[in-house]
């Protein structure tokens, strides 16, 4: 007779299998009623605002003259004017526009750039690596702010998308640093090193085997980068660098800044911009968290 | 297919083995934290020869597979395959050419599948070694006779992703992956110890039929004494990265000279003596 033992010590599987879609709908909806929900409204109401909104209230231009210096709230400039009599509601529509346009563009420029630097150091190593890093790392140490000033002084006529350019040229160097130590775990995983075995190349096997494996970090990193670029645009209009001939959320502050908005109590030039900043910011900081959540069991509570 | 390759390397009048070691080192790190994982190792595997790698875990016998794989560079020695130097060559062609004789399995399979892709993707990818573009009908059939080699209904499984498979399934069809390209070495790194132990005799059945069929060396990783003399012709017994035993698997096993042997065959968990891993391998013979 058989004595074959049964299947009684039976050794689980390393790392837990992908469940089937259904457990991952389950998971994902779970998540959903909290967090990630509360700030995927937040940021819908405010694209809504900053690109629909000139349609839906019917305001064409944000740079037309309507009423005198810092008029208050009233009913056809709902929340006043501005140092030149413009009205601060359409301003922010447009303003709001322009700021998440070129949040977006350098979380883009910064996103690609930092996972392909950081993927490439990371999966080949060696001295290519040393070299990408020591590039990265000199990138870091010089202040991010003086490169930008001296890029914005430098190009006289900054549209919204060399200003987008330019906000992703200069932020990068983290998504490579924490892309590459990714990529480095990754390189010596089984599933790379079999298809190493079936002749794939070294691009195929970066494409098709590293990456996936990194998506749900990209994103998430993509997300801080988006935040931190519209932080950065708003920091520069600020300092008179923003963006020729538009309107952003930095450049309203600024406005309100050089007229003494504060000083004679016309709150409406300050707060509202200063109010969408902190909540774009705010709302994409609290969608990384949860999208963390989403991807990472183990920060999720029971 | 192999065969042209083992007439275009045998120009030499002694013919030369399957594989030959001669000094193979791995160093990790460098001065005093050097460890010499890998360390001047020697031994040949001939054609359709199971040569087992035992040791207890840091011996070294995973560092030497993926160095016998050349999936690691070597720090010292070399490699012959055919008689041929393959330490040195490069992802661009050679190895290519190395890998479609040489194919491993590996300990973990659901490590090792790529859990974004179909079983019918990875198995599709894997034909990528060959010289020639297949066309896709042949791709299929080769894809379809390894899986019902190993025991597999290709309707059932190809269409799956890793996941939905058993811990059994999906490492048949990691073997079945290294099949499709009818390799003349099989490198299997602890093939069996995530299987529940009713799977291992199915595993291990199925490398001495790939022997049989295919004439294929295999190269046995593991820590079980009892799996190595159920498998192997030879047994290599690593200890510290060195081999400080080799010979046929009865010699070593039920007489072992060295002390580091010795001590192994006295862990073997369970069991008392020598005679108790023939006891064990008879058990799953039935």
């Amino acid at each position: 007779m058989a004595t074959v033992p049964q299947a009684q010590g039976a050794i689980s599987p390393g790392p837990v299998p992908l469940t089937g879609t259904r457990r991952r709908i389950a998971r994902i909806t779970a998540v959903l009623n909290g967090r990630f929900l509360f700030s995927l409204i937040i940021l819908v109401l405010i694209l809504v605002f900053g690109f629909l909104g000139p349609t839906i209230f019917n305001r064409p231009d944000a740079l037309v003259t309507v009423g005198g210096l810092y008029d208050s709230p009233s009913a056809t400039a709902w929340l006043g004017t501005d140092n030149f009599g413009r009205d601060v509601f359409t301003q922010l529509m447009y303003g709001t526009q322009t700021s998440l346009i070129i949040g977006l563009l350098a979380g883009l420029v910064a996103t690609l750039i930092g996972v392909f630097i950081g993927t490439i150091a990371g999966y080949v190593g060696g001295w290519l690596e040393e070299a990408l890093m020591a590039i990265t790392n000199v990138v870091i140490t010089i202040p991010s702010i003086v490169i930008l000033i001296l890029l914005s002084i430098a190009i006289n006529n900054r549209s919204i998308v060399t200003m987008g350019i330019i906000i992703g040229i200069t932020s990068w160097p983290w998504t490579a640093r924490a892309v590459r130590a990714q990529a480095s775990s990754l390189r010596t995983r089984d599933h790379v090193e079999i298809a190493r075995l079936s002749g794939a190349s070294t691009l195929s096997l970066i494409f098709w085997e590293i990456l996936p494996f990194m998506l749900s970090y990209v994103v998430m990193a993509f997300v801080l980068q988006l935040s931190s670029g519209i932080l950065t645009e708003a920091t520069l209009s600020m300092l008179g660098l923003g963006p020729s001939g538009s309107v952003s959320l930095g450049i309203m502050l600024q406005w309100a800044l050089l007229w003494e908005s504060v000083r004679t109590g016309a709150w409406w030039a300050f707060v509202p911009p200063t109010l969408f900043l902190t909540l774009i910011a705010f709302s994409l900081l609290l969608l990384q968290a949860s999208i963390d959540e989403i991807f990472n069991p183990r920060l999720r509570r029971s | 297919m192999s065969m042209t390759q083992v007439a275009a390397a045998g120009t030499q009048k002694t013919p030369s083995p399957l594989l030959e070691v001669r000094d193979l080192s791995r160093t990790f790190g460098q001065g005093g934290h050097a460890i010499h994982a890998v360390d001047k190792v020697n031994f040949a595997i001939e054609p359709g020869e199971i040569v087992a790698v035992v040791g207890e875990s840091g011996s070294g016998k995973t560092t030497l597979g993926r160095l016998l794989l050349r999936l690691l560079d070597s720090t010292g020695g070399e490699i012959l395959y055919h008689g041929q130097n393959v330490t040195r060559l490069h992802a661009g062609g050679g190895l290519k050419r190395y890998w479609r004789g040489v194919q491993a399995v590996f300990q973990d399979p659901f490590a090792a599948f790529n859990q974004f892709y179909s079983i019918r993707r990875v198995l599709t990818k894997s034909l990528n070694v060959l010289e020639k573009h297949l066309p896709e009908k042949e791709k299929l059939e080769r894809i379809s006779a390894a899986l019902r080699e190993v025991g597999l209904d290709p309707s059932e499984v190809l269409e799956k992703w890793p996941h939905q498979l058993s811990g059994g399934q999906i490492q048949r069809v990691m073997i079945a992956r290294a099949l499709v390209v009818n390799p003349e070495l099989l490198v299997a790194d602890e093939p069996t110890s995530m299987l529940d132990a009713s799977l291992r005799v199915t595993v291990l059945n199925l490398m001495t039929d790939l022997r049989k069929q295919h004439n294929m060396g295999i190269v046995f990783i593991t820590h079980d004494l009892g799996q190595a003399y159920y498998i192997s012709d030879r047994v290599l017994v690593m200890y510290h990265g060195q081999i400080v035993e080799q010979g046929p698997v009865e010699q070593v096993l039920l007489n072992p000279q060295h002390e580091y042997t010795k001590r192994l065959m006295a862990d073997v968990p369970l069991l008392h003596g020598r005679e108790s891993i023939l006891q064990k391998a008879t058990d799953w013979q039935e």
